[in-house]
């Protein structure tokens, strides 16, 4: 992996230490993008660790529980206070670390100190790599065609749209077409996909149908909810298009895609 | 509830499985996607100043709010100075009941009305009819939803769920003293049709109700922009004119309004400008070539002194444009009608249940994926996601979320808030399923995942956690 060699961020000798947020989903579901987190934060120099942790909270906080997301919260936040910087493959979990987290402890001046120091480090992995680690490539390899669905938190939360392209740009044969409407939901929601299958199942169709309509063969996005509800969509449609978090191909890990083998 | 009788909120999800079934209105869902998203954009990208703009008419919302009491009071004092009258009214009831009352003492028979979401707020259309007066909506999607007996399914494009071979029908099957054969096929004979009759109403109304886009407190006048101008001949021709507003309406100055309109029609109809905005201030004057005797507005409350005390007081801001249920993937896949109620998609989701009850609204800030496209587009940056929250919030607060999803997050909680415990937990249940993933690579249906699995494939997991993988290999390192 090759840096800009007009900003080194960090001496050679010490390495900036990073807490894994590995987020509940990759997990459980598909540890390998927690893996090729791991092979992209070392490649750009980081010193990777993966405290003991469960979930960011989120389907605590969007069912309107806030007593349990505190709790959550505050486990996390003790968890990673050892660390430089806290890196998670989502920008759904690593928002709400960074920008609703502080809202859960307002008017508790201890907690809330705590909660901004950890947002104020807190991360989305591919805008770390790119806006802190100043990783402007990377050296893997994958042939085919790309299309790239924008998720709506790391994207309205985190700024995140840019970034991804701009790496999946360097990766050797890899072409990128873009999706109509790539910036729109996919019908994922957390909980809601489940809440309001037939609703979630509506917008989910009409994003597969987007996404077909590109003859790309593989979809990446930064979020493995997004990511699972869109493979399994497509999926079911019978339509050929595997899917990727976007870290496995940056990183250049081949396994078999989501729900593959 | 009063209008619990067009309240259809709590059946949301009975309403979304008729809506998604509803080749019609599928169809006609389509047009804002394709047509009025996209021209936005291109209208937004015209005004490089427009996100200044949206900061500056957040600030004036929010100056307003803080000093609301005193804008109102001036509002009244201009407009009783030019000849109006102001009547305030806490309730829905006490607002029909003094429209009633202003109808009965002009003698009315006929009332033509603008759009007005108030209006439809009150169910004001009702209780003319049950008071023996006739109340004709001249928007043409008013006139539309009118003539259906339905409710609008968009606050500014009420009519937005029909097709143009509904409407046909409609008009044959309303206009029956036009000829049965004559040609309704291109939109413009449609168009002259709805103008032909409602010209007729135009000059034998008697009082001409409408909304108001705002009120101004400088000058004590209301203002309507629309497009038709059927809304300036309903306010214009009658001899009294009454105005059906709300308290968070008002705006201090004229200056104010201009850069609230700079906003305004661009996120509505990604218009420059309305074809229309009249300002009204007082009735008629002496030498005054046009305009009404008598002029009142009605300034409602229903529930809105409440919220600007606590968690929804931004969604007083809105200046409803529509801009969020056109950017809205839930709204765009069920419509308007499918959230039960006068006001749809995320700003309904907020202001619906402040007015009809959490308890009788429950499904509409649920129904939501918290996409935030409604927030990144709102003119006057209602964080409307986070004011959804806040609704379940006060759900879970109140013990009214369902309860088989109240016990799934209580034992999932348990879990998540002790890491040994789940990760135990989680090993087994990850082997399990990866074990079942030894034969197959997906799911095509699990059990407790029938929500999921009856529309997409699930993946089959490794058979071992990403943190018990890592920590064998700190182990073996």
């Amino acid at each position: 992996m090759n840096k800009d060699v007009t900003e080194a961020p960090q001496p050679a000798t010490k390495r900036p230490r990073v807490g894994l947020f590995v987020t509940c989903l990759v997990d459980l579901i598909r540890p390998a993008v927690g893996f090729a987190a791991v092979k992209l934060l070392e490649d750009a120099g980081c010193a990777v660790e993966v405290p003991t942790q469960t979930c960011c909270g989120q389907p605590a906080y969007n069912s309107g529980d806030r007593a349990t997301t505190r709790a959550i919260a505050e486990q996390v936040i003790s968890a990673f206070e050892p660390y430089d910087y806290v890196v998670a493959p989502s920008g759904s979990c690593a928002g709400m670390l960074k920008t609703h987290y502080p809202e859960l402890f307002a008017g508790n001046a201890v907690w809330e100190r705590r909660a901004a120091r950890f947002c104020a480090k807190t991360h989305e992995l591919i805008s770390f790599l790119t806006e802190v680690m100043k990783v402007s490539e990377v050296t893997a390899r994958f042939e085919g065609s790309v299309t790239y669905h924008d998720s709506c938190s790391g994207l309205r939360e985190l700024g995140i749209k840019a970034q991804p392209r701009r790496l999946l740009a360097s990766v050797q044969g890899l072409s990128l077409k873009e999706m109509h409407d790539s910036d729109v939901c996919c019908g994922f929601g957390g909980t809601f996909c489940v809440k309001y299958p037939d609703i979630s199942n509506t917008i989910v169709t009409k994003k597969a149908e987007h996404i077909a309509a590109t003859g790309a063969d593989t979809l990446l996005a930064g979020d493995l909810g997004c990511l699972m509800n869109m493979a399994g969509k497509l999926q079911r449609l019978g339509t050929p298009v595997k899917a990727r978090h976007v870290a496995e191909v940056l990183a250049g890990i081949d396994i078999p895609a989501i729900g593959e083998r | 509830m009063a209008f619990a009788e067009h309240l259809t909120s709590p059946a949301f999800k009975e309403n979304a499985r008729h809506a998604l079934a509803d080749p019609q209105l599928q169809s006609a869902l389509h047009g804002i996607e394709t047509g009025i998203v996209d021209r936005r954009r291109a209208t937004v990208a015209k005004l490089p100043e427009f996100d200044a703009l949206r900061d500056s008419a957040r600030a004036i919302k929010n100056h307003t709010l803080a000093h609301l009491d005193l804008y109102l009071e001036q509002f009244e004092q201009k407009c009783t100075a030019a000849g109006g009258h102001v009547h305030y009214a806490v309730t829905a009831e006490e607002a029909r009941a003094k429209v009633l009352e202003i109808c009965r003492n002009a003698n009315a028979r006929l009332v033509t009305k603008g759009k007005s979401m108030v209006g439809e707020e009150i169910a004001i259309n009702d209780f003319l009819e049950q008071n023996g007066i006739t109340p004709v909506e001249t928007d043409l999607g008013e006139y539309l939803v009118q003539i259906r007996h339905e409710l609008p399914s968009h606050i500014i494009m009420p009519a937005v769920h029909l097709t143009k071979a509904q409407i046909e029908a409609d008009f044959r099957r309303v206009h029956t003293h036009l000829a049965p054969d004559r040609n309704l096929e291109e939109h413009q004979t449609l168009l002259t049709e709805a103008r032909v009759i409602l010209r007729d109403r135009f000059l034998s109304a008697d009082v001409g109700i409408t909304g108001a886009n705002f009120l101004i407190a400088e000058t004590g006048t209301s203002i309507i922009v629309t497009n038709e101008g059927n809304g300036d001949l309903t306010q214009t021709l009658p001899r009294v004119h009454i105005v059906l507003a709300s308290i968070e309406k008002v705006v201090p100055t004229l200056e104010d309004v201009s850069q609230l309109l700079r906003v305004l029609a661009r996120s509505a109809t990604a218009q420059e400008m309305s074809v229309y905005t009249t300002f009204s201030t007082g009735p008629r004057r002496a030498g005054d070539p046009d305009g009404p005797n008598e002029y009142h507005v009605i300034i409602l409350d229903n529930g809105r002194t409440a919220m600007l005390g606590g968690q929804f007081r931004d969604m007083l801001r809105c200046i409803r444009c529509g801009a969020c249920m056109n950017h809205c993937p839930v709204y765009a896949a069920v419509g308007g009608h499918t959230y039960g109620w006068v006001y749809p998609g995320p700003m309904g989701a907020v202001l619906t249940p402040s007015i009809v009850g959490i308890e009788n609204a429950g499904h509409l800030p649920n129904a939501s994926t918290f996409c935030g496209r409604c927030e990144e587009v709102c003119p006057v940056r209602i964080p409307l996601p986070g004011l959804m929250r806040h609704w379940r919030e006060r759900e879970f607060e109140r013990h009214l979320s369902p309860a088989a999803v109240r016990s799934g997050l209580a034992f999932w909680a348990y879990l998540a808030t002790r890491p040994r415990l789940y990760a135990v937990a989680m090993s087994l249940f990850v082997f399990g399923l990866g074990l079942l993933g030894k034969f197959f690579r997906r799911f095509r249906w699990l059990p407790l995942a029938g929500n999921w699995t009856q529309h997409r494939d699930f993946p089959a997991p490794q058979m071992q956690t990403f943190q018990a993988q890592w920590k064998r290999r700190i182990r073996t390192q």
